[in-house]
């Protein structure tokens, strides 16, 4: 199938993207329970962004093959992140949905930070941060010059960076190159939740004015809450319509969402729920669940 | 003619897009040093300059080989393998991409330039990482089948190259394989084995001891990871008693390779010269002397050796 008409082909409903990211969640929050350690903070941030992007209608992906040629590209470049990657390869059908809890396990395809020979549907190792941007551009530009000079069909490559991660330099060197280059077949996505590892990104070593920084790099910039579909969903859009310049959208998120004791605590970047949390996090998630089918609460 | 292997760097590129090889060049601001340059004069959309940005250079490199090609990266050896050594391990050899880590101007023999611009290190670097295969030319025309040799075998490679023109060592039917050393002279007493511009040096260093009534055998160690394990051991083996030598540190090398490899499997006494601290500015002669890593000083670190 092309690049475009598997792009439609992925394409569901705000509310069934919404349904989707709250059951990565879950998944998540088991999938942590289950290994005894991980990342939750990050995956629950970003869980919204990556089930926006896949099912928007502007990803192209083949759930019976993950290695189509003419699939776009999406790098998790926050890898610590892998949980809800993880997630979402057994939402596509990439995974045994019952694999998912082997993370982090001796011999597992599910390693800590994402491994591109194991897991499928991973593109790159990565989880050692500021290298996703560079990797991603360099795969921008080899799209560019196969669409000019072979007529293949332009595949889009989207990245997602954590903010605490923008402090690591060769993200500048990597989004000067992309600026320079006028790659607007790049969509990165800043998932800013203001929460590292040592506290806050404002307070560690701030990145701000962020938007600002982009656009001096000649990135076209969009803001989006990342946690709202709606507002992903049209900023996702607008940057591949955008030409010209690569496209950074600027998510406002909340590390840790979805589960209320572990929203905004930066305690939560690396500790997995016990079992008693993680019955308090799945009903949370549950009720939430109950109320994007049925409208109220259960 | 005297040429240095990073000539040959360009020219097979060139040639290997002539061949048909859907290859590409990322280089970081270097490109007339490195000759890389001549690539993208005949193929512009061959060769990128990322600029100033070693660790760009590896990620946009990794990125493009994911697209299907074969990557070449460049910049001088002490950027282009330490600036960002950790995006050469994490991503290029974690992923094992088609990546070949291929810097200039490696060793002492940059002379002029100095301590900072000297790689003393890049073997050590790209040795310990996993998948990486490690080649180090002796001249011209062994560089442009050590290129060669990477271009067409999948998965991350170093080619070591250098800046001085080096006199013809081998001719241009020159071949090789992965895991490669060459016994480019027979001896019996003492086995020299040595890599890059030392091969030739070892070479001359054999002359000047023969009429002292030592035979030395010199053998190429131009794999130095794999290493060809059964010419060196059977070099070890009928001399007794080998001798290293390379400009590059002693910590880590290809003499550490040497002697890791024979210590296992066939001790003999193996003495390894190379360097030890930081190199200077001089000239590539002035600074070979001055190290002990000429013909003469090669000469004085065998009879050592040897006891004599």
């Amino acid at each position: 199938m092309a690049t475009e008409s598997m792009r439609r082909a992925a394409a569901r409903d705000d509310a069934e993207i919404a349904r989707i990211a709250n059951r990565l969640r879950r998944d998540v929050v088991e999938m942590l329970t289950a290994a005894g350690s991980g990342h939750p903070g990050g995956s629950l941030s970003a869980a919204d962004i990556l089930a926006t992007l896949f099912y928007s209608g502007e990803f192209a992906f083949d759930p019976a093959d993950p290695k189509n040629p003419a699939r776009d590209r999406f790098v998790l470049s926050k890898g610590h992140a892998a949980p809800v990657l993880y997630a979402l390869m057994a939402q596509i059908g990439y995974l045994p949905h019952e694999e998912l809890l082997t993370l982090r396990q001796m011999g597992t395809r599910l390693q800590g930070h994402p491994d591109s020979h194991l897991c499928p549907g991973v593109e790159v190792c990565s989880g050692s941060l500021g290298q996703g941007l560079s990797i991603a551009a360099g795969m921008a530009l080899g799209f560019k010059l196969d669409a000019a000079h072979e007529g293949a069909e332009l595949r889009r490559v989207f990245a997602i960076t954590g903010d605490g991660e923008l402090q690591e330099g060769q993200n500048w060197e990597a989004a000067m190159f992309a600026g320079n280059h006028g790659l607007d077949n790049l969509v990165l996505f800043l998932d800013l939740n203001n929460l590292q590892i040592d506290g806050h990104v404002s307070d560690v070593n701030s990145i701000a004015p962020i938007q600002d920084k982009f656009r001096a790099f000649g990135w076209h910039v969009i803001d989006a809450d990342g946690h709202d579909v709606a507002s992903l969903r049209a900023a996702i859009a607008q940057a591949v319509a955008h030409t010209g310049s690569p496209v950074a959208i600027a998510c406002s998120t909340v590390k840790g969402k979805g589960v209320s004791f572990m929203e905004d605590r930066c305690s939560w970047h690396g500790v997995a729920p016990t079992a008693e949390e993680c019955e308090r996090a799945l009903a949370e998630l549950d009720a939430a669940y109950e109320k994007l089918v049925n409208g109220t609460e259960a | 003619m005297a040429k240095a292997t990073r000539a040959a760097f360009g020219e097979t590129l060139v040639e290997l897009v002539e061949e048909g090889f859907d290859i590409m060049a990322v280089d970081a601001d270097l490109c007339g040093s490195t000759t890389t340059g001549k690539l993208g004069a005949s193929y512009p959309d061959r060769l990128v300059d990322v600029g100033i940005a070693e660790q760009n250079m590896i990620g946009v490199a990794s990125g493009l080989a994911l697209t299907g090609r074969t990557v070449f990266t460049a910049s001088f050896a002490v950027f282009g393998t330490g600036r960002c050594w950790e995006q050469i391990r994490n991503t290029v050899c974690d992923s094992g991409l088609d990546v070949k880590v291929c810097p200039t101007h490696a060793g002492i023999t940059v002379g002029a330039d100095g301590a900072t611009h000297q790689a003393l290190e890049d073997i050590a670097l790209m040795r310990v990482l996993p998948g990486m295969r490690v080649l180090v030319p002796a001249d011209f025309a062994s560089a442009k089948a050590a290129i060669k040799l990477a271009a067409k075998t999948p998965g991350p490679f170093y080619v070591r190259l250098g800046r001085e023109p080096l006199p013809e060592f081998y001719g241009d039917d020159f071949t090789c394989d992965v895991a490669f050393a060459n016994v480019v002279r027979e001896g019996t007493d003492v086995a020299i084995m040595a890599c890059g511009v030392e091969v030739a040096q070892a070479f001359e260093a054999a002359k000047i001891l023969e009429p002292e009534g030592i035979s030395a055998e010199v053998v190429d160690v131009m794999s130095v990871k794999p290493l060809d394990e059964e010419t060196i051991i059977a070099s070890a083996a009928k001399c007794g008693r080998v001798v290293t030598v390379e400009e590059h540190s002693i910590y880590g090398g290809m003499g550490s390779a040497v002697a890791e490899l024979l210590s296992e499997k066939h001790p003999v006494p193996v003495k390894r010269l190379g360097m030890t601290g930081f190199g200077q500015s001089g000239t590539a002669a002035e600074l070979l002397a001055h190290y002990g890593l000429d013909a003469a000083g090669i000469a004085a670190g065998v009879r050592e050796a040897l006891g004599r």
